[in-house]
C-alpha cells in the first residue's frame, strides 16, 4: 500500500512567511509606472483643479498585461449547452478581445485594470512627470494659508472651549443678587471654600449655574479683503486642443491654482472657455473638446472682465487671470484683443498668457506672442510651452514676476 | 470550526489508500500539508511550489485571485497538488470533513496520473521537482542580488522569457534533433532523394537545407536563443533556461487537463462510493461531487468532460481499457479517439462564432456537423490554444535578423499582443525580428526593430 504523511497546519508559519510580499510590491510598482506612462491622458481627462485631495480616481491601465502570442478575438469556440442548443442561438456577448464566454482570465482584453489612486498620489506623479524640484513640490502640496479668526461679541450657545468663564460667573452672581441672595464672602485663603458657594440661608442647598448663565465667545473667521483671490482660467477650446495640449494647459492651471492657494485663504476658480464666443463653464466642460471654428480671443477677455465686474471687485479680490491657447486668432480681432488684455492687466494682480505649441509648431503657425509683446504692463507675463518639460521652468518664470510684484 | 481532526483525516486516508491499492492505482508516496486559505492563495500564486523564483507577475496573480476570492466571485480550489515524488498536496483547513475525504481521494487520482501518463514521464523528473524549483529560485535570487546585474535587468529578461515561454513544441516525447543531426537529415533531401517516397508523398514544404540556419524550423524559441544567441551573458542564458525548464514542467498539465481532472474525478467517485460513508457525509459528498463535474453552460468544464469520457470508455471497453489510455494519451488524442457523435449530442456540444458583438452558435453536434464541432474543440484544448510559431532563419538578410513563421490554421493572431510579444523578442534578440502570418486571409509580415512595430502585406 502506498505511504502517506500528514503535516498539520501551524498558523504561525503563514504569518511569518508572507512569501508574496516582494512580488506584490513589484507589481504595485509596475502599476504606478503604468499610471505614469499615461499621466498625460489621465490628467487631461480628470478634473483635478480645486478638488479634494482625498478624491479617489479610477484609472484604467493597460501597462501591466503579460503579453504572449495568442489568437485574436475573431475566433469562435466550443461549449456545452443545456440540451437544446440550436444554430443561430446567441450564447454570449463578444467582449473586447474576449472570445469565449465564461472563460475569462486567459484572453486578451480581460486583463484590464482599473486602479484607485487618490488625487494626492496623482498630483505626486504629475509633479514627478513635470520634474518639479522637491522643495517646490512640498510648498505646493502643503497648502498653509494663514487663516485667522477674531472674536466678535458673545452668544448664548457654543462649544465648551469657547465658554467665557468670567461672564458666565458674573451672570450667575447677578442672578443671585436679583433673588436677594447674598454672594458668600470671599474666603481669606482662596484655597479654602473651594467648591460651590453655599449660602447659610439655603442650608446645604446649592445655587447652581443654569443654562442662561453660560456665555460663549463668538468667533468669526476674519475675511480680510486681501485674503481673497480668484483664479480666472481662460482657454481656447477650439477643436485643435488635443489631449496633450489639454494636459499641458491643465497642468499649468493646476500649478497656478495650487500656488495661489498657498497665499490666500479663500480661492475661487472661474473657467472661461472661448472659441469665437465665450462662456463661463465648469472644469469638466472646460476641458472637453470644443467645437471647431474661428477663434476670437477678445471674447474670452471680455467675458473675464464681465465676471470681474459682476463678482470680483478688484478692491476685495486678488485676481489672477491666465489664458492658454495655441495661438490662433482672427486677424481682425487682434486690436480688440490687445485692448481687452490691457484692461485685464489693470484689473488683475497678474495676467498671464501661455501659448501651447507642441513639437516646435510655433515656427510655422501663427502666434499671439508677438502681438502681446506690445502690451506694456508690468504685471503681464507670457510663456511658451512646447513640451511638458517647459511647464515647470515657465511656471517658475511666471512666479518670479509675481514675487517681484508683491515684494 | 473544522468538524475534523488530523487523526480523523489519517484514518480516512488509510481507508482510501486501501481502496487505491485494491483498484490498482499506481501512486508516488503521498504528502498532505494542511494550510489555511491565506497560505493557499500564496501557494496558488506560485503554482503550488514550496520554492519558486520571484517575479512581479506572481504578485499580480496573487492580488487577482485574492480579489476574486474576497469578493466571493470565485472560491478556492479544494485542493492543490503538484507533480512531484513524493506527491505534494495541500488541504485547506477551512474545508469540511466530507470535502477533505473527497479531496484526498481525488489527489490519489492525480498522483497516479502524474506517475504514469507519458506526457509527464517523458517531460518531467518527479523526484527532482521540488529540488530543481528551489535551485532555480536560488539562481534567480543570486542574479537579483548580484550588484552587477540587479532587479531591473533580471526582470527585463524574465518579462521577455515569459512572453515567449509557450513558443515551444508541446510534445516532449518527440526527440529534438541537434543541429548536426538536422544537417545530416537535410543532406539527402538536397539531392532530391526521398527514402520514404514509396510510403508517402513528401508534404509540400520548403526542403530542409544546409544553407540556412537553423537547417530545420525550430519550435523551441527560448532554448534556441539560449543555445545560439551570440552575445547573451551567461546569467541571461541561464534565465532563459530557467523559464524554458519551468514551462516544460507545466506543459503536460496543460496538455492533459481534461484527462487528468476527469481521471481524478472518476477515481474519487469510485473510491468514495466504495467506502462506507456515514449518511450525512455521503449526502454532502454527492452534492459536492455534482458541483465539481457539472457542465458549465457555454464553455467546457474539463472535470465534466473528462469524467464522462472515462466512464464511457470503462463502460464500452471494460475497465481494463482505461489504464492503457491514461498512459498513452493526451487531451487532443483522447478526444479524437473517444469523443463520439453520441456523447457529443448527450453533452449538447456546439461551436460558436462571433457575429457583430454577439457570440452565435454556428454548428451543433448533429449528424452533419458533429465532426466540425469536434475538430474545433480539439484545436482549442491544451497547447492547441498556443499558436505554433517557428524560427525558420536566424540570419535573415545576412544581418542576423530573426525570421519566424506562424503556422496559420485559420485562426489569426491578436495583433496587439503580437506587437508587444515581438517587442519582447526583439529585446532578447537584439536585431530585427520578423513574423510571417496571415491577417484576414492575407499573408502579412510583422516586424519589430529599433524603429518599433511594423506590419505589411507580403506581396
Amino acid at each position: 500500500m502506498v505511504d502517506s504523511i500528514f503535516r498539520p497546519f501551524a498558523s504561525g508559519d503563514a504569518l511569518k512567511s508572507d512569501r508574496t510580499a516582494r512580488d506584490r510590491q513589484r507589481h504595485r510598482h509596475k502599476l504606478k509606472e503604468a499610471i505614469r506612462e499615461n499621466i498625460a491622458d489621465v490628467i487631461a481627462d480628470e478634473s483635478i483643479i480645486g478638488r479634494d485631495r482625498d478624491k479617489v480616481i479610477k484609472i484604467p491601465i493597460r501597462g501591466v498585461k503579460e503579453y504572449r502570442f495568442v489568437y485574436g478575438d475573431n475566433q469562435g469556440g466550443v461549449g456545452s449547452g443545456q440540451g437544446d442548443t440550436q444554430p443561430g442561438q446567441v450564447v454570449g456577448e463578444r467582449q473586447d478581445g474576449q472570445g469565449e464566454p465564461g472563460k475569462a482570465g486567459d484572453q486578451p482584453g480581460v486583463d484590464y485594470y482599473e486602479t484607485d489612486v487618490t488625487l494626492d498620489e496623482l498630483v505626486d506623479i504629475m509633479f514627478e512627470d513635470l520634474e518639479l524640484p522637491d522643495l517646490e513640490r512640498r510648498i505646493l502640496k502643503d497648502v498653509v494659508a494663514d487663516r485667522t479668526v477674531k472674536r466678535r461679541g458673545y452668544r448664548k450657545s457654543g462649544v465648551r472651549v469657547h465658554l467665557d468663564r468670567r461672564r458666565t460667573a458674573r451672570a450667575r452672581v447677578r442672578r443671585m443678587k436679583a433673588r436677594g441672595v447674598e454672594p458668600p464672602e470671599e474666603p481669606a485663603d482662596p484655597r479654602e471654600g473651594r467648591g460651590l458657594p453655599i449660602h447659610p440661608e439655603y442650608g446645604e442647598k446649592r445655587f447652581p449655574f443654569i443654562e442662561d448663565d453660560l456665555t460663549y465667545k463668538k468667533l468669526i473667521e476674519d475675511t480680510k479683503p486681501e485674503s481673497n483671490a480668484v483664479v480666472i482660467c481662460i482657454m481656447d477650446t477650439s477643436g485643435s486642443m488635443d489631449s496633450m495640449k489639454k494636459y499641458l494647459a491643465r497642468s499649468f492651471f493646476f500649478l497656478l491654482y495650487q500656488f495661489v492657494r498657498t497665499k490666500y485663504e479663500r480661492v475661487e476658480l472661474v473657467f472661461v472657455a472661448h472659441h469665437s464666443r465665450a462662456k463661463e463653464v465648469t472644469e469638466e466642460e472646460f476641458f472637453y473638446k470644443g467645437e471647431s471654428g474661428g477663434t476670437m480671443i477678445s471674447s474670452g477677455y471680455h467675458k473675464a472682465l464681465e465676471i470681474v465686474r459682476d463678482r470680483y471687485h478688484p478692491q476685495h479680490w486678488n485676481i489672477y487671470a491666465f489664458h492658454c491657447s495655441d495661438g490662433d486668432n482672427f486677424e481682425s480681432d487682434n486690436q480688440a484683443t490687445l485692448k481687452a488684455a490691457e484692461e485685464l492687466c489693470d484689473a488683475s494682480n497678474l495676467f498671464g498668457y501661455g501659448e501651447i505649441k507642441p513639437m516646435g509648431s510655433h515656427f510655422y503657425e501663427s502666434s499671439m506672442l508677438e502681438l502681446f509683446g506690445k502690451l506694456d504692463k508690468p504685471n503681464y507675463q507670457s510663456v511658451l510651452i512646447e513640451s511638458k518639460a517647459d511647464i515647470w521652468p515657465s511656471f517658475r518664470a511666471f512666479l518670479s514676476r509675481e514675487k517681484a510684484e508683491s515684494a | 470550526m473544522a468538524d475534523w481532526t488530523v487523526d480523523e483525516l489519517q484514518r480516512w486516508d488509510e481507508k482510501i489508500r486501501e481502496k487505491v491499492e485494491e483498484f490498482g492505482l499506481d501512486c508516488y508516496r503521498q504528502e498532505f500539508e494542511l494550510c489555511d486559505h491565506h497560505a493557499m492563495l500564496g501557494y496558488m500564486a506560485y503554482h503550488g511550489m514550496p520554492a519558486h523564483y520571484p517575479h512581479w507577475s506572481y504578485g499580480k496573480s496573487f492580488e487577482k485571485t485574492k480579489t476574486l476570492y474576497d469578493y466571493g466571485v470565485s472560491g478556492l480550489p479544494y485542493e492543490l497538488v503538484i507533480n512531484s515524488d513524493p506527491c505534494l498536496a495541500y488541504l485547506m483547513t477551512d474545508n469540511s470533513l466530507t470535502l477533505q475525504i473527497l479531496t484526498i481521494a481525488h489527489v490519489y487520482g492525480h498522483n497516479d496520473f502524474f506517475k504514469n501518463n507519458f506526457t509527464f514521464t517523458s517531460a518531467t523528473d518527479a523526484k527532482e521537482t521540488i529540488g530543481s524549483f528551489k535551485a532555480r529560485a536560488d539562481r534567480v535570487r543570486s542574479y537579483i542580488e548580484d550588484p552587477s546585474i540587479g532587479d531591473e535587468r533580471v526582470e527585463r529578461v524574465l518579462d521577455a522569457a515569459h512572453a515567449l515561454a509557450f513558443c515551444m513544441s508541446p510534445n516532449a516525447a518527440v526527440r529534438r534533433l541537434g543541429v548536426e543531426e538536422q544537417r545530416e537529415r537535410a543532406r539527402p533531401s538536397e539531392t532530391g532523394h526521398d527514402p520514404f517516397a514509396i510510403l508517402h508523398k513528401r508534404p509540400e514544404a520548403p526542403a530542409p537545407t544546409t544553407e540556412r540556419f537553423p537547417p530545420e524550423p525550430v519550435s523551441d524559441l527560448l532554448a534556441f536563443m539560449r543555445d545560439h544567441h551570440p552575445t547573451l551573458a551567461e546569467w541571461e542564458r541561464d534565465l532563459l533556461d530557467i523559464v524554458d525548464s519551468e514551462t516544460r514542467y507545466f506543459l503536460p498539465q496543460i496538455e492533459t487537463k481534461i484527462m487528468n481532472e476527469g481521471w481524478a474525478s472518476y477515481w474519487h467517485h469510485r473510491i468514495l462510493e466504495s467506502l462506507d460513508l456515514p449518511h450525512d457525509v455521503r449526502i454532502e459528498f454527492l452534492v459536492r461531487h455534482n458541483q465539481v463535474v457539472c457542465p458549465h453552460p457555454g464553455s467546457i468544464n474539463p472535470y465534466h468532460l473528462g469524467f464522462v469520457l472515462w466512464h464511457k470508455i470503462a463502460e464500452r471497453d471494460g475497465e481494463d481499457a482505461i489504464w492503457k489510455v491514461r498512459e498513452s494519451d493526451r487531451d487532443a488524442a483522447f478526444l479524437r479517439r473517444f469523443l463520439d457523435a453520441e456523447t457529443m449530442r448527450d453533452l449538447d456540444l456546439f461551436s460558436y462564432e462571433p457575429k457583430g458583438d454577439k457570440l452565435v452558435v454556428d454548428s451543433v453536434a448533429d449528424d452533419e456537423h458533429w465532426a466540425d464541432v469536434k475538430r474545433k474543440l480539439i484545436a482549442q484544448v491544451g497547447a492547441g490554444n498556443n499558436p505554433s510559431i517557428r524560427i525558420t532563419d536566424a540570419d535573415f538578410n545576412r544581418r542576423r535578423e530573426l525570421y519566424l513563421v506562424h503556422d496559420h490554421d485559420g485562426r489569426d493572431l491578436h495583433l496587439g499582443y503580437a506587437e508587444r510579444t515581438l517587442q519582447h523578442l526583439y529585446t532578447l534578440w537584439g536585431r530585427r525580428v520578423l513574423l510571417e502570418t496571415q491577417v484576414n486571409g492575407k499573408p502579412t509580415r510583422l516586424a519589430f526593430d529599433e524603429d518599433g512595430f511594423d506590419a505589411r502585406l507580403v506581396v
